[in-house]
């Protein structure tokens, strides 16, 4: 066991959580434009080439945040562009993600229907 | 007096001292990490298993989206995430906690127009601008010809 790659993933992981989290307090910006905003960026510096050697260190630590998520549609995009051109200009970003899109939807409705409703009381 | 919900948390952000950014982005530090980790183990446990790198780097999106969702519904997630804040939102178990929370809240209001519409109330928009975002990048690469770089 290379405890290593464990103790990357943890500090390079916590910088992420830990950065965003002076945007929240310092600009009081929602959740949602957080992880708009995550993912977005995640594309943009995959696609300049800088994320790839922080996951290359990281590991779980670059790829679990939601930056990672970006980083998924431009590996996608960029595989596909390569291999089918134009056309995958359209499916790339999409198949790179594909995993993780099809969890969240399966999963969501899954465990939406077996919860109890909290009570509004 | 009455309160309804929106204004009992007017009131308590007024009356509530503002909390120091230090202990939250500590805290932040320490649950997001602690997410990532997992995450490591995780994807360590997918190659083991026999899946190359990238397939394994799905696996673990994919499983870590099942916890997410898992913790959401058994309402743990919104406990640790009281004191985690950005710590449990970056990670993508806070993508699969966005969508399964107004699920389940709005499922009393139909599968289709309450749980299957509400769960993209965050998801959506992030899904909408990540996949643009990686169709203007690929158009950028088609356009210097063939891609390929990254």
């Amino acid at each position: 066991m290379n405890w290593m790659e464990y103790i990357n993933a943890f500090w390079v992981g916590g910088a992420i959580c830990a950065a965003c989290q002076v945007f929240i307090d310092k600009t009081r910006l929602t959740p949602a434009r957080i992880l708009v905003s995550l993912v977005v960026i995640g594309v943009f510096l995959q696609a300049i080439g800088i994320y790839q050697p922080v996951v290359d260190y990281a590991g779980a630590g670059a790829t679990v945040p939601l930056l990672g998520f970006g980083y998924s549609l431009a590996k996608g995009a960029a595989k596909a562009v390569a291999e089918k051109g134009l056309l995958g200009v359209f499916t790339g970003g999409v198949t790179g993600a594909a995993g993780g899109i099809a969890a969240a939807i399966v999963f969501g409705c899954l465990f939406a229907l077996l919860a109890k409703p909290k009570s509004k009381s | 007096m009455k309160l309804d919900k929106q204004r009992y948390q007017q009131l308590l952000a007024q009356k509530s001292p503002p909390s120091p950014l230090w202990k939250d982005c500590l805290k932040a530090f320490l649950f997001g990490g602690a997410i990532c980790t997992v995450g490591e183990g995780v994807s360590n446990f997918w190659q083991a298993r026999g899946l190359e790198t990238a397939d394994a780097a799905a696996a673990t999106s994919i499983t870590m989206v099942f916890l997410g969702a898992l913790l959401t519904c058994l309402h743990l997630y919104e406990k640790l995430a009281k004191h985690a804040g950005a710590g449990t939102i970056v990670p993508i178990t806070g993508f699969a906690n966005s969508i399964v929370s107004p699920a389940m809240e709005f499922k009393s209001e139909g599968l289709v127009l309450g749980m299957a519409a509400k769960m993209f109330v965050i998801a959506g928009p992030v899904l909408v601008y990540g996949i643009a975002a990686s169709v203007v990048y690929g158009l950028v690469l088609f356009l210097l010809g063939g891609g390929g770089a990254a």
